[in-house]
Formats: C-alpha cells, sequence, structure tokens
C-alpha cells in the first residue's frame, strides 16, 4: 500500500486548517488574559472577604422592638423572627415565581443567640400581631404602652427602635441613659439639637449605639473602598448619586390599615413633639410625607446614599450644602419635597493624585431625586483617571485623559469606554427582586449583599454585628460618630431646601454657622401648608 | 450527472469545513479560557424549554455541563475539518444546536439576548442544524479528509 502525495494532500488536507484554528483560539484567549491579568495586577484591587464575627454567646440578648411597621418587620425578620403571615406571602409569591426566594433565603439565615421580650408599637393591630407571632409558652412576651416603660424595666437588654424620625433620638437617649442597647433607624436624628444631644448621650453611655445603615455591611462597598484607597480613580472632583422612583410604595403613599382608628391607636404618643393635630390616618400611615415626623427625600433617601459614599470615602460633613427643588409629583397634601437636588461641597476633600501634588483638590458630592421617574440613574464617582458605578455590582472604566494609566491607554492595553475592573458578586445568581423599590435598593446595594455567590440580607448581618459587639466589645461599623456625619449632613440639606440659602459647617467648632435671625430646629421642624392638607386616604 | 456530482462534494465539503472551522473555535476558546461558563447562557433560557434548561441547572453540576459542551464542540469541529467520523460529527452538531435552539428560540414575543439581527422562528443556529443534516446526509470525506486515505487503504486491499 502506497500513498501518493495527492493521496495525501487530499487525505490530510484539514490538518493544516485544524491547527490553525487551534493556534488562534487558543492565542486569542491566552493574549486576552494576559493584557487582563496586566490591568488586574497594575489595579492589585483584593475583592472583600466577609469580615469575621465574634460569636454571640452566653445567654440570649433580650430585645424589646419599639415600633412594628413596615421597616420594624424588616428588622424583625433580620433577627430571626417572621410573623406567619409574611411566611405564607412568601410562599405563594415563591408558587408564582421559583426565583422569588425571599423565604428560602429567611430560612437559611443564620439564628442569632437573641429573645424577642418586648414590644412596643403604639398602634394595637401591630403589637398584638407581634405578640401573636413570637409569643410562646416559654417565652411570653411583653407590650409595654411607652418606650420608657420598656427601657426601664429591667427586662430588655436592648432595643430596636423603627419609629417616624421625630421619636428617634428621644428614644435614643432615654435607652443609652439607662443602659440599653440601641439599635436605631435612619436619620439618626430628627433635628440639629438632637444631634448632639444624642453624641453625648451615646459618649456617656457603656451601651453599645448603632445606626441602621445596614449597606456598611455590603462587600462591594468594601471592595469599593479599596479600589479608591490604592488610586484606581485618582483625584474625584464629583460624585453622582441619585433617586429614581415612580410608584405609590416609593413615594411613601403606604396602605392604610382598616383597623385603624382613634381607639386602636395611641395618637397623643404618636404625636409626641410633634404639633398637636386631631387624629388622622393619612399622617399616621405616611408619616415620612410631613416634615413635623419625617424629613422627605434628604432624611430619608439622601442619607442612604451619603453614608454609602461616606463608608467608601470617608469624607466626613461637607462644608457647605445647597438644594432645591419642590412638591411636583405628588401634590396630594404633603410638605416634604418629591424632587430635590442637593449640592454637597468638600473643597479640602482629597482622594489622591497622579498629577503634580496640590493641583487637584476638592469635590462635590450632587444627590438628584425624583419621586416622578424610575429610569435607574446609578451612583458614579469621577476621578481624574477612572470612573467607577457603585452598587451591588462595581465596574471601574478608564478615563480617556488620565494620567495615570496614560501609558496604557497609549499602548491600548487600555480603552476608555472598556471597564479594567469589573466585581459581581452576584454573577452566578438569579434571584428575583419582588417590586420596583426593592429593585430601587437592590441595585444600590442597600438591601443584599452576596457571601460565596449566596445572597445574605445585609440588614441581618448589620444587626448580627451589633449584637456581637454588645457581647464581644469592639465598634460597630455604623456608629454615633457615623451617624453624627450622617443627621447633620441631612440637616444640612433639610435647611438649605425650606430656606432656600446655602448652609455652612465650621468644621473647627463642630457647629452649623449660624444664620442671622433663623433658628435651625424651629425651621427644619416647620410646617408650610400645614392645614392646608386634604383628608386623602386610601 | 459526473460533473454535478464533483460540484456538489466540492460545494459540501466546503460547507463541511466551515461549520467544522466555526465549531471547532468555539470549542478551543471556551477549553482555554478557565473562566467560561455556560451558566449565563442556560440561565437566561425562555421560551417553551426553559424550563429543561432550569432543570439542568438545578440538577446537573455546572462543570460537568461546561466540559460536555466543549467535548461536543470539538467533536464536531475534529471530525468536520479532519473528514472522518463526520456522520457521528453531524449527529452531535444537530443535537448541540437543537438545545442552542430551544434555550433561547427566535419565537415572537421572547426578548432576543445577545443577538445581532432580526430573526422570526428561524435563526442561524436552525440554519446550521440543517446544514449539518446535509453533512449528514452527504459524507465528503472520502473526497476531501482522512477518510479518502481510510477508504483507498480499503479498496487497495480489496484489489
Amino acid at each position: 500500500m502506497k500513498w501518493t502525495r495527492r493521496d495525501l494532500l487530499i487525505g490530510l488536507g484539514g490538518l493544516p486548517i485544524l491547527g490553525a484554528v487551534w493556534w488562534a483560539g487558543a492565542a486569542k484567549v491566552t493574549g486576552s488574559r494576559s493584557s487582563r491579568d496586566e490591568i488586574l495586577e497594575q489595579l492589585n484591587i483584593t475583592p472583600s472577604l466577609p469580615l469575621a464575627v465574634p460569636g454571640i454567646g452566653g445567654e440570649p440578648v433580650r430585645i424589646g422592638v419599639i415600633g412594628f411597621g413596615i421597616r420594624g418587620e424588616q428588622l424583625t425578620r433580620a433577627l430571626g423572627y417572621a410573623t406567619p403571615q409574611w411566611m405564607e406571602e412568601q410562599r405563594l409569591a415563591n408558587l408564582e415565581n421559583p426565583d422569588h426566594k425571599a423565604l428560602e433565603d429567611f430560612k437559611r439565615q443564620e439564628k442569632l443567640n437573641v429573645k424577642l421580650v418586648g414590644i412596643c408599637d403604639v398602634f394595637d393591630v401591630r403589637a398584638e400581631n407581634f405578640i401573636n407571632s413570637f409569643s410562646t409558652e416559654d417565652n411570653k412576651i411583653k407590650r409595654y404602652l411607652t418606650h420608657q416603660e420598656m427601657i426601664q424595666s429591667g427586662d430588655v437588654d436592648a432595643v430596636v427602635i423603627a419609629t417616624p424620625d421625630h421619636w428617634h433620638a428621644p428614644m435614643s437617649i432615654e435607652a443609652l441613659n439607662n443602659g440599653v442597647h440601641v439599635y436605631v433607624e435612619k436619620p439618626m436624628t430628627h433635628t440639629v439639637s438632637e444631634t448632639y444631644l444624642l453624641r453625648e448621650a451615646a459618649a456617656k453611655s457603656n451601651a453599645v449605639f448603632a445606626v441602621g445603615h445596614q449597606h456598611r455591611q455590603t462587600l462591594s462597598f468594601s471592595t469599593a473602598r479599596d479600589i479608591v484607597e490604592k488610586g484606581t480613580l485618582g483625584h474625584v472632583s464629583l460624585i453622582q448619586t441619585n433617586t429614581n422612583r415612580n410608584d405609590d410604595n416609593g413615594a411613601w403613599n403606604y396602605d392604610i390599615h382598616e383597623k385603624a382608628s382613634p381607639e386602636t391607636i395611641d395618637w397623643e404618643q404618636f404625636l409626641g413633639s410633634a404639633p398637636k393635630v386631631p387624629f388622622n390616618k393619612n399622617h399616621f400611615f405616611r408619616w415620612r410625607k410631613w416634615w413635623a415626623y419625617g424629613s422627605g427625600l434628604s432624611g430619608d433617601l439622601l442619607t442612604h446614599d451619603y453614608d454609602r459614599l461616606n463608608c467608601v470615602l470617608n469624607m466626613g460633613i461637607p462644608s457647605s450644602v445647597s438644594a432645591s427643588g419642590g412638591v411636583y409629583t405628588h401634590n396630594d397634601g404633603r410638605n416634604v419635597p418629591d424632587v430635590i437636588q442637593v449640592n454637597m461641597e468638600f473643597p479640602n476633600f482629597s482622594t489622591g493624585s497622579s498629577q503634580t501634588n496640590g493641583k487637584e483638590k476638592g469635590m462635590t458630592f450632587c444627590y438628584s431625586a425624583t419621586l416622578g421617574n424610575g429610569f435607574n440613574r446609578p451612583t458614579i464617582i469621577m476621578g481624574h483617571d477612572a470612573t467607577m458605578e457603585l452598587g451591588n455590582r462595581l465596574t471601574v472604566w478608564p478615563d480617556g485623559a488620565s494620567t495615570r494609566y496614560a501609558d496604557m491607554l497609549e499602548a491600548e492595553k487600555m480603552r476608555p469606554n472598556v471597564p479594567i475592573y469589573q466585581y459581581d458578586p452576584a454573577a452566578s445568581s438569579t434571584d428575583a427582586v419582588s417590586s420596583a423599590t426593592s429593585q430601587y435598593f437592590a441595585d444600590k446595594g442597600l438591601m443584599w449583599t452576596y457571601i460565596d455567590g449566596v445572597r445574605v440580607d445585609s440588614t441581618f448581618l448589620h444587626m448580627r454585628e451589633w449584637l456581637s459587639v454588645i457581647k464581644n466589645g469592639g465598634k460597630v461599623s455604623c456608629g454615633i460618630n457615623e451617624g453624627f456625619d450622617e443627621a447633620i449632613s441631612a440637616h444640612m440639606a433639610g435647611l438649605s431646601w425650606k430656606l432656600g440659602r446655602r448652609i455652612e459647617w465650621d468644621a473647627a467648632s463642630e457647629q452649623l454657622v449660624p444664620v442671622e435671625g433663623v433658628d435651625f430646629d424651629q425651621v427644619l421642624l416647620a410646617n408650610e401648608n400645614w392645614n392646608e392638607q386634604p383628608e386623602m386616604v386610601g | 450527472m459526473e460533473q454535478n456530482l464533483k460540484k456538489l462534494n466540492i460545494s459540501v465539503t466546503l460547507l463541511r469545513i466551515l461549520i467544522g472551522w466555526h465549531f471547532l473555535f468555539e470549542g478551543v476558546v471556551k477549553m482555554y479560557n478557565p473562566d467560561w461558563t455556560s451558566f449565563g447562557y442556560l440561565a437566561t433560557a425562555q421560551g417553551p424549554f426553559d424550563w429543561f434548561f432550569t432543570f439542568l441547572l438545578g440538577n446537573v453540576n455546572i462543570g460537568l455541563v461546561n466540559t460536555l459542551n466543549i467535548v461536543a464542540l470539538m467533536v464536531v469541529g475534529i471530525t468536520f475539518t479532519l473528514g472522518i467520523f463526520e456522520r457521528l460529527g453531524a449527529i452531535v452538531g444537530i443535537g448541540l444546536l437543537a438545545l442552542y435552539f430551544m434555550a433561547h428560540p427566535p419565537f415572537p414575543g421572547l426578548t432576543q439576548m445577545n443577538v445581532e439581527g432580526s430573526y422570526w422562528l428561524v435563526n442561524k443556529n436552525l440554519i446550521e442544524l440543517v446544514a449539518c443534516l446535509v453533512i449528514y446526509q452527504l459524507p465528503t470525506g472520502r473526497y476531501f479528509g482522512l477518510d479518502y486515505l481510510r477508504k483507498n487503504k480499503l479498496k487497495i486491499q480489496e484489489t
């Protein structure tokens, strides 16, 4: 048997094709991998791993919950207690959409060493729901009619405060003065003077004080901090962060409970320091819409974005704030704005510079919010060398005119429109998000974080950290100092909007620069259009 | 007649080599990239057969799915470019393309992800699938490919 050259040509003609295609494929992959490795090596970014938290040992922490509304229920779930009604709703939601895994996530959540012992809620239905859901034979949960009674009972080690804003500081101070640990929702305070009083109380008390900015547990934010600290972005001159919502829930028009009445709600106690107005269900359930009890976009949502970035950049209180906006999309009797733009100035802040020393300094934090459009505008941190999009995912693009990356851009190893770094801990997850508002929080990294690809409620992590510090000592990631920065910055925004002028901060004396003839607290609490609001229910 | 058959053989050989080229390149690129995974493709599956891909994700190790996909791509690529056992390659190719088609079918009402062009019921996966059917019906390895040597060897032995 003998093959001619022609035979071999016909028989083996496919071999060079196979070889060429194989070589081209291998070269393509290894080539792009090595240039990617070169970039990553230069950036040297370390994706953050979850912090090891010392266990919550010994006797269970005895917890009293103050306020069992929407947020109160969420915080209680983070502690490991869900109402049967919620579990049933989630089970049904899962039947409808198998990707809806809230119940599965909840059941998988690590059990915390806590015991719910008391509830304080001025609405009977909520207090009773708490007791009926969580009271057991061995653990009879007690209802307290006032927070003082609960705090002074001696039966409660720690309180979780999820009330309207105007109750945050008085309750926190009362607890701290009595050595009871505090987890309080944001914004930390409702007025400027309360912010100082609370700081003083926290300094004097041995109890652990934590503010509920749970996103401090989000791993992408600690990775973002590493990115900024390594000088990846260069000098950051502008931050753009936004709220974009366009639904009733997002505009705080929550459901009004059918059983709400002057008989089932302790109205006087709800009002507290607020102006004495007659019983009003709209005010009770939708309190976020009035300055008397809440603080609108500046206190409710700006605080999330401010603290998120303060956690990444540690920029502190702005030297001045100017805000504008109005009630434009929900003219339903509310007096907090539904469209607001807040510019915070940090003239001396620096994230380091790749250019001549001192050439770059100063930054503006620009918060832009509307409750009339849900288009997703992401949070963008803009530096001389690169731009970072910040959320549960991180993406970094080099800037075309960067000094630091000039050589790599010149050599076309980097391109301005191609990300040089991406962090997506959820890449292998298909969990569903149930509503527009939850999508808003999820995109911002406010709802959960991902550990080894598994989604974990960041509020749970935040609670666990607080409880661990109670038992083992240490420092909470959002304590009184972080809360002080957050509250003062939010109040400056609210004041600026209400006064229509720039509000300044004197860092040396740690005081707002006075404005002649203006009492800041009076302005913050003032309620324009107070008597004009219609009784809008439903 | 003889002339026409020759033309047909050349055309089908060309088709076979180009399809082989396409499959081989896809297979090699995935094989050399340790970060590649079919997870996203499967997880975003839609249409009447999405349950199958969801089931696959939930019940079969994703590493195994990835490996099988690469092996299948390489089998089609190698048999088609070399021109040997191409009927086996064609069957594997038809199966693989049928799965790709079912995972993201160009049916009205479904969002077409990561595709260029516009499709209605028929897309390039389906066309390539039918092309594999042609390769199966008209093996050309004996005209150009390793099969030529195998067949000739047999012929020589016969004489």
